[in-house]
């Protein structure tokens, strides 16, 4: 740089002189650091922030000896995991990315899930908790449950609220949905929440009807994709033995109804799915999708304990979703848009300063306050794991009943509010010191389930094992490929 | 280049005022603060405080009367303007043009900081009466104005002042958006952001320069220890206020190489800005001095640009880019290029004529003669789009 000229007697300076008060002297920030590879680890903040340093350069900084007139020290500076005497801002920003990484805290409770009926028209092995009975009643939501429970709701501060309704089918009991739809927008009128509607269905049961009902109330459509016909049949089986059929009628007609992307598919991964990764993107490629979420089966109730999960590791669901992740970025690269959002919601958390509402990827976790479930018998549960593990006799994260106890003794009771503070990762063994910490979670019901333990020994827990390698993953694609970092940063 | 200055023929012995143009007669509202802009001396309607004479006879004029010749470079003056005449000086300042829609409000020219590539040099003098000639124009102007800058010097060293200047906005022209540059660094103090916001501006917008993610690298650019601490703090005390805030950022040698990292320490830290601008080098006052060491061809920072642009673009934060000639952008880059240049100061080149885009493209400050990119080259119609 040339230098600058005095104007009007007065010297402009040169950058060293601005510098002066840098380096030296720099003071380490809150950090949390774990290996990537053998050479190099990833570093985080609380606030979210992220690098990735040779290990030299990490003993380095540790040991205060870094060079502070390194690029990479400009680098520590900018993310707020060094200060130094030349500004003193770094601690105001990080409790602002703070507040902004947890602000969903503030607004609690936003998504409520309404089991309107546990009657399906399915018998999916991996399902607990459908049944097949004629009996609507045994199995339907009663009409006092559904007044209490939109009590309940409109008791959360969150001036956004999702109203998901769940099964069974919930289409089965389509008259209730009617129903609730038209009690909760005649509230909402003085409420003046934000109100989105979600039916999750495997869309057998839909009609004109329906579809008409659902464009009038701008209701969204959720629907279960699991591949091709011959694995989603195999998965999903249904007298006949349609339902590939009826899903891929379903998101036709809602589409044409509804529009485009009213509508969205869930895949759960089976031991069947492992070994055709491309067919099953291939599929939701085909059917217009351009997302998928690669979820693991949920190891919960019946299939942990008749062993029905066991048929498939967690480090086989790992291979099974770095080469499916792998072929969507190739598919991404040849102009088909379509994205994993497993992998997205990660990179939301890595990448910019905003939560993710997503339930499982919380500290605290997630249940009860960013989801809560309210069962066709009035029964409320924490997460909808944790009604499927009622299902099987363990009653653990059952809060209350809807017609027996009020807002107060559900929220501020002890099943809820110990697990919270239990499962902050802030404070949990091993979490505590782990790199992953700001963006990762704890799924107490699948810890109970597995462990008999909400917390978890984090070294056995494939919850653990799956979320750091699915994180390493992530971090190994954007530091080491740039096309594919090119890619994965259009997904926010 | 319009002028905006004039001496008037002949000095007269009376105090300086502010009075709005009037042409046609119906317009007129309030005499005493209005100057009539006529041809007619023979028919001369009494009343008003003062007289331009657009085709003036030479002998009209006693050395005491309010009535001068129109000064031929100000023969743009129209309907609805305001101006401030300085009798005793023989001055007339154009300070607003209802027909631009880009007036703005210097308020002063005194500032706590020094950039390197500054185009309006700050002066030490007092010149309070700025302020108060404003305060006399904005009751003035049309309502109707959709946008009015306040700019500097830095405007925040009016302190109250500039409150004043802003309630007054607020009253008398409810409808105009309001957009202040200012270095943000005095809005450390919590009560000045509480008092602005107190105000309660229906359309304001306050566009504060952030020059780089490294604190002593922006102190540099500003060449004012501690001003990134100050406008950060300000920027924070702003945004609790949720008073909305623009980035402004001018593109040159010191600002270019970290322009990416700026992008995601924004994004990361100020999530709550409104909008981003990334700006040209306007090679006026300092930056004409500096030149030598801020230059660099915009077509060599393209890489950096590109990297900031999309990062703010793919993190949802709106983007623009201001004094890009669209030749030497890339092409992807051209829907985020505004065309930006003020309607009096903006120039084309030869070249241009046999361009495609010429109506989209801002051109050059008629500063720019100074120096200009190697890569300004006439876009041809097929790669127009
Ligand atoms: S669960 Fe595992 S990956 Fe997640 S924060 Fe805890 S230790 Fe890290
Ligand atoms: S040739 Fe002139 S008009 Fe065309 S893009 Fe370049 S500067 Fe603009």
């Amino acid at each position: 740089m040339s230098s600058l000229p005095i104007i009007k007697g007065q010297r402009f300076h040169n950058l060293d002189y601005f510098r002066r008060r840098s380096g030296e002297n720099y003071r380490l920030l809150p950090m949390r650091f774990i290996a990537l590879d053998d050479t190099r680890y990833v570093v985080t903040n609380f606030a979210g922030e992220l690098i990735v340093l040779l290990r030299e350069t990490m003993q380095q900084l540790v040991r205060h000896e870094l060079d502070t007139a390194s690029p990479i020290y400009e680098e520590l500076l900018a993310r707020h995991f060094v200060l130094d005497d030349d500004s003193d801002v770094a601690l105001g920003l990080l409790a602002i990315k703070y507040r902004t990484k947890q602000s969903l805290l503030a607004n609690f409770t936003a998504l409520f899930m309404f089991v309107v009926s546990l009657r399906c028209d399915h018998s999916c092995p991996y399902c607990q908790v459908s049944r097949q009975s004629a009996d609507r009643h045994a199995y339907d939501m009663k009409p006092e449950v559904v007044a209490r429970a939109i009590d309940f709701m409109f008791r959360s501060p969150s001036p956004t609220i999702k109203v998901e309704f769940q099964g069974g089918e919930s289409l089965l009991n389509f008259g209730l949905i009617e129903q609730i739809v038209a009690e909760v927008n005649a509230r909402n009128v003085v409420e003046n929440r934000e109100i989105q509607f979600v039916i999750a269905t495997n869309l057998a049961p839909l009609t004109d009807e329906i579809l008409t009902f659902c464009r009038e109330h701008h209701i969204f459509l959720s629907t279960s994709l699991d591949g091709p016909k011959s694995l989603h049949n195999a998965n999903r089986p249904r007298p006949g033995g349609d339902s590939h059929e009826l899903v891929e009628h379903g998101i036709q007609r809602a589409r044409e109804v509804l529009g485009h992307d009213q509508i969205s598919a869930l895949m759960t991964t089976t031991a069947e799915s492992l070994s055709q990764p491309r067919a099953i993107v291939d599929e939701y490629v085909r059917l217009g999708f351009t997302s998928i979420f690669l979820r693991p089966l949920s190891p919960y109730g019946f299939a942990v304990k008749t062993g029905a999960v066991g048929r498939y590791t967690v480090d086989q669901w790992l291979d099974f979703y770095r080469e499916t992740l792998g072929y969507i970025i190739e598919l991404n690269t040849q102009g088909v848009p379509i994205r994993e959002e497993y992998t997205a919601l990660l990179l939301r958390k890595m990448l910019t300063p905003y939560p993710t509402g997503y339930v499982d990827l919380q500290s605290p976790a997630g249940i009860g306050i960013a989801g809560i479930v309210f069962n066709y018998d009035g029964d409320i549960y924490a997460s909808d794991e944790a009604r499927m593990l009622a299902e099987t006799g363990d009653r653990r994260f059952r809060l209350g009943n809807l017609i027996n106890d009020s807002y107060e003794d559900v929220i501020l009771s002890d099943t809820l509010l110990d697990t919270l503070s239990q499962t902050m990762t802030e404070g949990v063994p091993m979490c505590v010191d782990c790199g992953f910490q700001p963006y990762c979670g704890s799924d107490p019901v699948y810890h109970h389930a597995t462990q008999n333990d909400a917390v978890g020994f984090k070294p056995l827990s494939d919850f653990c094992r799956r979320n750091m390698e699915v994180m390493r993953q992530i971090i190994r694609l954007l530091e080491d490929d740039p096309q594919s970092a090119e890619i994965l940063n259009t997904w926010l | 280049m319009i002028k905006l200055h004039a001496r008037l023929s002949h000095r007269t012995d009376a105090e300086p005022f502010v009075a709005r143009i009037v042409r046609n007669l119906q317009n007129t509202v309030d005499r005493n603060r209005e100057i009539l802009l006529t041809n007619q001396t023979e028919t001369m309607v009494p009343g008003f405080r003062g007289y331009l004479m657009v085709s003036h006879t030479d002998d009209s004029s006693t050395s005491d009367s309010p009535i001068w010749p129109l000064p031929a470079e100000l023969d743009h003056l129209a309907e609805g303007d305001v101006v401030r005449i300085s009798p005793r000086s023989g001055e007339i300042w154009v300070m607003y043009r209802r027909a631009s829609t880009f007036n703005s409000m210097l308020v002063t020219e005194r500032c706590n900081s020094y950039c390197v590539m500054c185009s309006q040099p700050p002066k030490v003098a007092n010149d309070d009466f700025l302020r108060a000639a404003y305060l006399e124009a904005i009751p003035l102007m049309s309502p109707e104005t959709r946008e009015l800058g306040i700019t500097g010097g830095e405007p925040a060293l009016l302190g109250n002042g500039l409150v004043e200047l802003l309630n007054a906005c607020k009253t008398h022209l409810p409808q105009t958006a309001i957009h202040i540059l200012t270095n943000g660094r005095l809005f450390r103090d919590i009560e000045f952001c509480r008092a602005l916001s107190s105000i309660e501006h229906p359309d304001l917008m306050l566009g504060i320069p952030l020059y780089s993610d490294i604190s002593y690298r922006h102190d540099h650019v500003v060449q004012a220890d501690g001003a990134f601490d100050e406008t950060i703090r300000g920027l924070l005390n702003l945004a609790r206020f949720q008073v909305p805030i623009e980035i402004r950022v001018v593109l040159h040698r010191d600002t270019v190489d970290r322009l990416p990292q700026l992008a995601r320490f924004i994004t990361r830290n100020l999530p709550f800005a409104s909008h981003v601008a990334l700006m040209g080098l306007e090679m006026m006052g300092f930056a004409r001095a500096n030149l030598p060491a801020l230059w660099i061809d915009p077509a060599d920072y393209q890489p950096q640009l590109r990297a900031a642009v999309e990062h703010f673009d793919r993190h949802g934060m709106s983007v623009s880019i201001y004094n890009h000639q669209l030749c030497v952008l890339d092409h992807d880059l051209w829907p985020f290029a505004r065309k930006s240049i003020s309607d009096w100061k903006n120039e084309y080149l030869p070249e241009c004529d046999r361009c495609a885009v010429r109506a989209d493209c801002g051109g050059f400050f008629a500063s720019s003669s100074l120096r200009r990119s190697d890569h300004i080259q006439a876009i041809e119609a097929a790669a127009s789009i």
